[in-house]
């Protein structure tokens, strides 16, 4: 789950991470009033969760109220890559000497924190990365010794910062490790880190991504999901209990396992046809799981064939059968649709599934080939 | 013969009393898994599966009565890291923990404890070891593999199933099948289990299942190519998965350009590993 940019910086600042003074505003009257506050020229920046707002003119410099109550009212009538901007940030403008990048993240290979700067900061790091990689500096943290000292000193150091800013500059380092471990975040982020004019660190800009597993602990930061960050069909698929992710394809599949179903779209996949979903329906599914998800597969516009693939072990293959006939005799749809069960009932499944004319398939290369053959089929028809 | 599990496994079930804890654990007694004890704080004292199993309060009590060597965690998330380090203080040396869904923090912390232990983690979110024939620990179907030379490796659950039981069709065995799980930071890594299946004097070649995310299959290759001279063949799931959304797994997820299958299958087939392109191909490679 992904933090917006204002929320991020309110956390970082509770830690003791200097940020611009400034506000949210969900109206254009409000940033306006927000900006007489604040006063002098100000910097108007839509809120949603990706990157490149300022490319899609998603961030304005403005001088006066009435400018930023203008500028607000454009940005918030803005749709920046699909997603609708509902709220900006107003924040009063930092002259910058220059920019630096710090964050921290999870090394899965080392399985431990890394913490980076680099003194190009403002930019894409993973675009220095690439072009410059000898501009970034990584520490590794032990998870059961947190942040030490030293090690934020071993970055200033390295990336060069003027002495009179380190001790400054190990306080953030210390706050931003402290948001991350106490938010169960994955990501967080200051890009840029600024030097400003009259010498002070501020952090100009945040990010921060949570670890979904941990949100039970975090309730706090669980109600400042935005829900425009999950499409509404990943959404509804979250309720059920449902792993979903919507693809461009136009075979629709279920399948019981993550990997497995992985496997299932790579097979769709060479048989020349794209899949239209990833959905897991996960170990054990009854019949109303089966139909939700059979539900979330036809409201796809795309979907041309629909294919199921279920390997029964604590899945019982007659249950998703039952799933699967329900939504048919509901839906009345004619979509041609292939099943491949194999595992605990799989006689029971399929003979209730060939009554109801769905096509049975004997292995996942078969299912496969059938499925695909039948949506190019239906293409013609 | 096999890897890590066999008929003298002494097995503990942390969170025995619960739905699923209760269920596999009497999935993996009928195959013939000697379940010594299991673990429910506050129901110490009872017995369960008609006597057969008793439960203790601890895992240090169980291990004392029962001199069990091995712990299946069942527990629920929130639990599952704390359960991890009680067996590890217990002492005992194999654990493997089923439970999905443990936050990334608590798991850094355990694996790094870990480092400093004696004791082994397979996991979490893993469906377990099988070695046919002798021993079961954890949900993978016992009746869909039969004893055999082949060693299985993989991150998946329901698709190593879909191997094993296209390897039976082809009357293929497997020495041992070992799932190290979906998630990003777990215990124990291919690496390790593939160094086991080269000492094994029972497992002549050996399947490897790997998936998007991360590096680990290319850190294997690597590893295979200087250390396996067994024939290895893999599968890996999610070429046609897109950038930046987690496949079910929490490990699945194409971040920053790294974790692409195309990258792991050609790491794979440059250190001389047979890559196949549909799980039902890799029969034909172990023929």
């Amino acid at each position: 789950m992904k933090l917006h940019e204002y929320r991020s910086k309110l956390l970082f600042s509770k830690c003791g991470v200097p940020i611009p003074r400034g506000r949210v505003a969900l109206t254009a009257h409000e940033a306006k009033t927000i900006a007489r506050e604040l006063g002098g020229p100000v910097v108007i920046k839509a809120q949603v969760l990706v990157g490149g707002r300022g490319k899609a003119g998603g961030i304005r410099l403005v001088h006066t109220p009435e400018e930023a109550e203008e500028a607000a009212r454009q940005i918030l009538g803005m749709q920046i890559k699909g997603l609708p901007v509902r709220k900006v940030l107003v924040d009063e403008v930092a002259e910058i000497r220059s920019e630096i990048y710090l964050g921290v993240t999870n090394d899965r290979a080392a399985r431990c924190p890394v913490m980076i700067a680099s003194a190009e900061g403002g930019i894409d790091i993973e675009e220095v990365a690439r072009t410059h990689p000898e501009k970034i500096v990584r520490i590794h943290i032990d998870p059961l010794l947190d942040l030490r000292e030293y090690q934020a000193r071993h970055l200033a150091v390295s990336i060069e910062l003027p002495r009179v800013h380190w001790r400054n500059f190990i306080d953030i380092a210390d706050g931003l490790y402290k948001v991350f471990t106490t938010s169960d975040a994955t990501l967080a982020e200051i890009n840029p880190l600024v030097i400003t004019g009259d010498n002070r660190l501020l952090a100009l800009d945040g990010k921060m991504v949570l670890d979904d597993n941990a949100l039970f602990r975090q309730p706090d930061l669980a109600e400042m999901r935005d829900l425009d960050e999950e499409a509404p069909t990943e959404r509804e698929a979250r309720r059920y209990g449902l792993s979903y992710v919507k693809l461009d394809g136009t075979i629709g599949c279920m399948v019981n396992g993550a990997g497995l179903a992985m496997a299932t779209m790579d097979v769709i996949n060479s048989f020349g046809a794209q899949p239209a979903n990833f959905l897991d329906i996960g170990g054990g599914a009854g019949a109303e799981k089966v139909a939700a998800a059979l539900h979330l597969i036809l409201k796809d516009a795309n979907v041309q064939a629909v294919m199921f693939n279920i390997f029964g072990g604590i899945t019982r293959c007659d249950e998703v059968a039952r799933g699967i006939l329900t939504t048919l005799d509901e839906y009345k749809s004619d979509i041609p649709m292939v099943a491949r069960l194999v595992g605990t009932n799989e006689e029971e499944g399929n003979k209730l599934l060939a009554e109801a004319k769905v096509i049975t398939a004997t292995s996942l290369t078969d299912a496969a080939e059938k499925v695909v053959a039948l949506a190019v089929e239906s293409q013609l028809q | 013969m096999s890897i890590l599990i066999n008929k003298d496994t002494r097995l503990i079930v942390q969170g025995i009393t619960g739905r699923e804890g209760i269920f596999h654990t009497s999935r993996m007694m009928e195959y013939g898994t000697q379940v010594v004890a299991g673990v429910t704080p506050g129901k110490g004292g009872e017995w369960v599966l008609e006597g057969k199993v008793p439960v203790f309060d601890t895992v240090h009590l169980a291990v004392e009565i029962t001199g069990a060597n091995t712990s299946v965690i069942f527990v629920p998330a929130r639990f599952a890291p704390d359960a991890v380090l009680e067996a590890v203080d217990a002492g005992i040396t194999l654990i493997v923990c089923i439970t999905e869904g443990i936050p990334i923090r608590d798991m850094m912390k355990v694996r790094q404890y870990l480092n400093q232990q004696g004791s082994r983690l397979v996991g979490p979110n893993s469906p377990g070891l099988l070695s046919p024939g002798e021993c079961k620990v954890g949900i993978i179907p016992g009746h869909i593999t039969q004893p055999g030379n082949i060693g299985v490796v993989s991150r998946s659950g329901t698709l190593t199933y879909e191997v094993l039981y296209a390897l039976k069709l082809q009357a293929i065995g497997v020495s041992t099948c070992v799932g190290i799980g979906g998630d990003p930071i777990y215990g124990t890594s291919f690496i390790d289990v593939l160094g086991m299946f080269e000492v094994d004097a029972h497992t002549d070649k050996i399947v490897l299942i790997g998936e998007i995310g991360g590096t680990d299959e290319e850190q294997a290759a690597e590893y295979i190519s200087d250390h396996i001279t067994k024939p290895v063949i893999a599968f890996i799931a999610g070429r046609t998965a897109p950038p930046g959304k987690r496949m079910g797994h929490a490990g699945a997820i194409v971040e920053g350009g790294a974790g692409l299958a195309s990258d792991k299958i050609a790491a794979l087939e440059s250190a001389g590993v047979s890559v196949v392109e549909y799980p039902e191909n890799i029969s034909d490679f172990l023929k």
